[in-house]
């Protein structure tokens, strides 16, 4: 980034690779080099860890297609032949079904991470809102693999959430016909979101190579929130973060590896293991666990293209964040008022979660004389949503006094007295 | 990035051949800008006409949209049941009402329903054979207009039906009285061949 490389070709091969394509040096400045703040903690694993499983996804999700046949007769039992008669079929398919959990259980680490620490604030803005499409081209992915088995889950979810674009006035039926290829959800929808579940993949491969780029230009945040301003506030990236985020990725693949091989179901619906049928909505329908807050929101008012803008809205507002939040502290840890709303914020994101799994017309038993509807509660929740980015994060900025900054990133992690770190601030190999 | 950078271009001041020559009103514009713009219009006229197959194969195909009929025999079906039937790949209900429920949606103000524009009225909702209003039979798409979920028949505070996946309350003429949907059932074309048939589409 800051125009010098310390990348020394090691032999003849790498010397005549680097004046003709340096893409050797480009990794080594971008991979190995790389200057990056030493306070970081186990938050900021997360970006190896999606990385990882972006790269799963795609692996297992091209080897499944091998098998897979996308159409509205074959489809169901194609995925039942994956199960039973591929070999390893049903360990491939079901790393892909709870990678995807995976994928998002990461994400939303990833994203609360940004949020308390505030990464979203000026200079990554733009990284920030590189992260928001990223997340809306996986929640169109996860979407669009879903509907693939073709089980009762699998039609009911594409059929209602191809609906939420007929709540668009005028043109939404017109739209909503475009989107199914005929007049209900059948195999010409099918075939279209097997096509493009193969590409939004790549597509977010692309968009990651921008992220990195786009955090590569001001370098990492970090837990102070404050700039990098000596050399001795770094250390490089390999082996210190290769082998923290190497760590972070072994913990999370044991959680992983307990849904594929313990418990490969528990995340998924018995529902779709029925075969899709036109004729029945399942009597509770409800999304894949990741999208259950925003399905909260959705149902949460009176009014069908109502309960659509605010759904998507609840998405949109986060490409904002950089600008609603008129604080000039990053992170939490030196905001008292802020950081006590960021749980806030956490915690009603569960209750939406919560409602939206619940039934539409449920109540809330607390005891016997006090019940409480789960819509009442949806509510409430949704308007404390988009009161946090509207009202909450700009008026906080406004009054809050935040605690006194460290002076440096070094003097943060060692205290006052400075002193000789404990780690080394080179690359062990060049201190030989 | 750093690197080498190119040599600065030669400035244009006092040595651009054409400025000379121009009255100071069309100093800016010359006929090179003009090509440029018109091979741009061209060029994105011809994009747009070349995505349209794109995006039209998208729609649905001639033999989606063949338009099919159904005819359903409505003899079999008794007093208080409804059936489902398909049509074009939709669910179709058609429902054989009881006087009670005929009643009850005949005497529910339009003032009370959600929505008062497509089709409010019951009479509206039901068609004649031989000039006899067949208020017995109430075929509308299984469809609700919210999110496009079949509804349960028989279920709700109104006793029409009642969608399980977000709430909507129907009453026995299919109009929507409470929850997020914003429109009645929509009814389908259809009309009476005999007294016990009709053809739908």
């Amino acid at each position: 980034m800051a125009g010098h490389s310390t990348y020394q070709p090691t032999n003849g091969l790498t010397r005549w690779l680097d004046t003709r394509l340096p893409v050797l040096r480009l990794m080594h400045d971008s991979f190995t080099a790389f200057p990056t703040p030493r306070n970081l903690n186990y938050m900021w694993t997360f970006g190896g860890i999606l990385t990882l499983f972006l790269a799963l996804q795609i692996v297992t999700g091209i080897v499944l297609a091998m098998h897979y046949i996308p159409s509205a007769d074959k489809a169901f039992n194609s995925v039942e032949f994956i199960m039973r008669d591929v070999n390893y079929g049903w360990l491939l398919r079901y790393m892909h079904a709870n990678g995807a959990s995976m994928f998002f259980l990461a994400v939303y680490l990833h994203i609360f991470r940004g949020l308390y620490y505030g990464s979203y604030k000026a200079p990554r803005e733009v990284l920030w809102i590189l992260g928001v499409l990223i997340y809306l081209v996986m929640m169109a992915t996860a979407f669009m693999g879903y509907s693939l088995p073709w089980g009762q889950m699998s039609f009911w979810a594409a059929t209602v959430i191809t609906n939420f674009f007929s709540a668009i006035p005028w043109v939404g039926e017109a739209v909503t016909e475009w989107l199914w290829g005929g007049y209900a959800v059948d195999s010409a929808t099918l075939q279209r979101f097997f096509s493009l579940h193969y590409l939004l993949p790549f597509v977010i491969a692309g968009l990651v190579v921008l992220h990195i780029w786009a955090l590569h230009v001001p370098g990492n945040g970090n837990p102070a929130g404050i700039d990098v301003k000596t050399p001795q506030d770094t250390v490089p990236f390999h082996p210190y973060y290769t082998v923290k985020d190497m760590f972070a990725i072994c913990l999370f693949l044991l959680i992983f590896g307990y849904f594929v091989f313990y418990n490969p179901n528990y995340l998924g619906h018995a529902d779709n293991y029925i075969a899709a049928n036109p004729l029945v909505t399942p009597a509770h329908i409800v999304p894949e666990w990741y999208f259950l807050p925003f399905y909260a929101i959705l149902r949460s008012v009176e009014s069908k293209l109502g309960g659509v803008l605010l759904m998507f809205g609840a998405i949109a507002i986060l490409a904002l964040l950089p600008w609603l939040d008129t604080s000039r502290v990053r992170s939490a840890k030196f905001r008292p008022v802020y950081r006590w709303f960021f749980w806030f914020f956490f915690v009603d994101c569960l209750i939406l979660g919560y409602i939206g799994a619940m039934p539409a017309d449920g109540v809330l038993h607390i005891n016997e004389s006090i019940e409480v509807p789960y819509l009442l509660i949806g509510r409430i929740a949704t308007i404390w949503y988009f009161a946090h980015f509207l009202l909450i994060l700009p008026l906080i900025g406004l009054f809050e006094r935040p605690k006194p900054l460290p002076e440096s990133i070094i003097k943060s992690v060692l205290g006052k007295g400075g002193g000789t770190p404990a780690g080394a601030a080179h690359a062990p190999e060049r201190q030989i | 990035m750093g690197g080498t950078r190119l040599p600065h271009a030669p400035s244009a001041k006092g040595q651009h051949p054409v400025s000379e020559h121009k009255s100071p009103a069309h100093d800016d514009v010359t006929r090179r800008d003009f090509i440029y713009v018109a091979t741009s219009v061209a060029g994105a006229v011809g994009v747009a006409a070349l995505a349209w197959p794109f995006i039209d194969q998208m729609n649905p195909s001639a033999a989606a949209r063949a338009l099919a009929t159904t005819e359903v025999d409505l003899a079999p079906i008794e007093e208080g049941q409804t059936i489902t039937i398909m049509w074009r790949g939709k669910p179709v209900f058609v429902r054989h009402r009881t006087p009670a429920e005929i009643a009850d949606a005949e005497a529910t103000p339009i003032s009370d329903l959600k929505d008062q524009e497509d089709l409010p009225a019951d009479a509206q909702r039901v068609q004649a054979f031989e000039g006899q209003p067949q208020k017995q039979w109430l075929i509308v798409l299984a469809s609700c207009t919210h999110l496009g979920c079949i509804p349960v028949k028989n279920l709700g505070d109104y006793k029409g039906w009642f969608c399980p996946c977000h709430g909507s309350h129907y009453d026995t003429a299919g109009r929507i009285r409470k929850g997020p949907a914003p429109k009645n059932l929509a009814i389908p074309p259809y009309q009476f061949v005999s007294a016990t048939r009709v053809l739908i589409g």
